[in-house]
């Protein structure tokens, strides 16, 4: 019989689950995590102010202009949304598979997702050049008519499609904290914690009956969630593939930005778990090396779909025919914009292929490594996408060149900052691994045949 | 639902004896006691005889409704309200407005189900009675209200005897 490998290392109890756990909330920070802490809050501040010149001073800051109208701002949009949708993949679709390992990530991944989601967000409102009239998206009866928005528009897809995956991913991960909020709770010694924890566990006591109906809206918000990760990626690819531009008007975007999206999500929890086991050692017996090889090989899996569907593009534009399609993909690769396709194909296809040895799988430097460079691909391959169709479209007079600004890598970068500040305050406020998930699968793996 | 009841309960560590526990104490014939355990159990719905979850009911119902009311806002403000030609397209674009009518189904599906799932466990509950704070760490409970049918301090304390019960305490809950 092949023999299972435990989900959880170290002979752990109960009560030892909750320990750990418990205990990264429960005492203060240190130093590391404080160091930690105020270089991220640097940046974020920084990022502040890189948007508050943006807002009073204008779009002009940035390096969009014409022809390409669409710049930095759509390109790490889609690249924020796309992390997020990882934390949906394993909170949602690893639990509708019943993968058990997925409990110890789950938590944390679905709270990247969230912050992602946040970071996301911003901007398109910032890209407007006058983001006071963001409200403007929202189809609210107005006095402008009323006037609606277009419904037609996939940018406006967009707003209900990310709006919705916010909404239902913050619920997924608030209902999934309830009960481990209630063991903190609990736990608390000071009268504040014992409050706060309180009003957000709602009272949970973990009664058989709750706990029935919990579990079966746990289940149905994964099964809702499903299907809307898939699809609020493939609307955000809708963004490109409704528009008539060579190289984007394609039926491939979907099912292409998706698998995508999925790689840089992995990418992004293989980094951000390195850090979190590096930085909390009791950590690597609940997210173990299991986990993480697990975790690299889905990253090879979509990292090859990723290649597949490069191929294919590549493929159809030289079977189609179409000269403009043809001259857009070998400008792609040998125009002036080559370089950035290379760096995309290196990082994206090439550099995750290592990921066959079994030892690089399993070595936390060296997936880390990979893991940054899987973020870093899949930023060109947005940026790609997006500049080299734009630059060169079908009339030469209306080509151009495209340069990023201070402001454009300010905000690239300080997104950045706005992520990580929120996910460091995560980390030491909040359970970071869910308890109440860990424990039902405390002893799979066990000879003792616990179930 | 913020009434609590004096009974008595019994604090297990080994959350297999508390549902064997269970068990019996539903074959003495009580029907509303009460399970309490820091995570899901398996084989305790059987044990106490509950019923499956009717959430999807209304995740389903709200799920029809939200995408009701996609067609419907999408029609009205497009065909009849402020019709606008753009591109060509017909004045119900039906292509077009399935990803909105589509995220509409599924938020009025999740937030509905996560709403129902509030009010039916009776949250939020502000300072609820706790047996015992390892209850939502490492410990199993099981709590029998004194107002159930045939009530019996020794009856049911020989019961949670024969499971190996930890401690047994007359409390609230």
């Amino acid at each position: 019989m092949i023999k299972r490998e435990p989900l959880v290392f170290g002979n752990k109890t109960y009560k030892d689950v909750t320990d750990d756990i418990c205990e990264l909330v429960e005492r203060f920070p240190g130093q590391k995590f404080l160091i930690a802490f105020f270089g991220v809050k640097m940046l974020f501040l920084f990022y502040a102010f890189i948007l508050g010149c943006i807002v009073t001073v204008g779009m002009g800051l940035m390096g969009v202009n014409h022809p390409v109208a669409w710049g930095t701002d759509i390109i790490t949009f889609v690249f924020w949304i796309g992390i997020g949708h990882a934390g949906t993949l394993i909170s949602a679709i690893l639990f509708l598979f019943r993968q058990k390992w997925r409990t110890s990530i789950a938590r944390t991944a679905e709270a990247m997702t969230v912050f992602a989601v946040m970071t996301a967000g911003l901007f398109p409102i910032f890209h407007l050049g006058r983001p006071w009239l963001g409200h403007w998206f929202l189809p609210l009866p107005n006095q402008r008519g009323p006037l609606w928005v277009n419904f037609r528009s996939p940018l406006l897809w967009d707003v209900f499609a990310v709006s919705t995956y916010a909404i239902v991913s913050i619920v997924f991960w608030y209902i999934g904290m309830i009960p481990d909020l209630a063991t903190l709770r609990d736990r608390a010694k000071n009268k504040w914690r014992k409050r706060f924890y309180g009003i957000f566990s709602l009272g949970w006591r973990g009664t058989a009956r709750s706990w029935n109906h919990y579990e079966m809206v746990y289940m149905l918000l994964a099964g809702l969630s499903t299907p809307l990760v898939l699809s609020v990626h493939s609307i955000v690819s809708f963004d490109f593939a409704v528009a008539q531009l060579p190289g984007w008007h394609t039926t491939i975007f979907p099912p292409y930005f998706v698998a995508g999206a999925i790689f840089s999500g992995f990418g992004m929890v293989v980094t951000l778990m390195c850090t979190v086991r590096a930085l909390v050692p009791k950590f690597k017996d609940y997210v173990t090396i299991n986990h993480m090889e697990a975790m690299n090989k889905i990253i090879m899996m979509t990292a090859m779909m990723v290649g597949y569907a490069y191929a294919s593009e590549f493929f159809i534009a030289w079977y189609g025919g179409n000269p403009y399609e043809q001259y857009v993909f070998s400008n792609r690769a040998f125009g002036p914009y080559g370089w950035s396709y290379w760096i995309m194909i290196t990082c994206n296809v090439l550099i995750p292929q290592i990921f066959w040895l079994k030892a690089v799988r399993r070595s936390i430097p060296l997936m880390f490594i990979i893991s940054i460079f899987v973020n870093i691909g899949m930023w060109f391959e947005r940026y790609v996408i997006v500049v080299t169709s734009l630059h060169r479209d079908y009339l030469p007079a209306n080509w151009g060149m495209f340069h990023l600004t201070f402001f454009d890598f300010g905000a690239i970068f300080g997104s950045f900052g706005m992520f990580l500040f929120l996910f460091l305050i995560y980390i030491r406020v909040l359970p970071a691994i869910s308890m109440a998930e860990i424990k039902p699968v405390l002893f799979s793996g066990k000879e003792k045949g616990h179930h | 639902m913020a009434k609590y009841q004096q009974g008595i309960a019994g604090i297990w560590e080994d959350e297999h004896q508390m549902i064997a526990a269970a068990r019996a104490t539903r074959e003495a014939g009580y029907k509303k006691f009460n399970a309490i355990s820091p995570f899901p159990l398996h084989g305790i719905d059987e044990a106490m005889g509950i019923p499956r979850s009717f959430i999807p009911w209304v995740t389903f119902v709200m799920g029809l409704v939200g995408c009701g009311f996609g067609i419907w806002f999408t029609w009205w403000t497009s065909t009849y309200d402020w019709p606008v030609i753009v591109g060509g397209k017909p004045m119900w674009s039906m292509q077009a407005f399935i990803p909105i009518i589509f995220e509409l189904t599924i938020l009025f599906g999740a937030l509905s189900s996560v709403a129902a799932l509030i009010f039916i466990c009776g949250l939020p509950k502000i300072n609820p009675p706790t047996i015992d704070p390892d209850l939502t760490s490492h410990k199993f409970a099981l709590f029998i209200p004194s107002t159930e049918v045939g009530y019996d301090i020794e009856k049911i304390k020989k019961i949670f005897n024969k499971f190996d019960v930890g401690e047994i305490k007359e409390t609230e809950f």
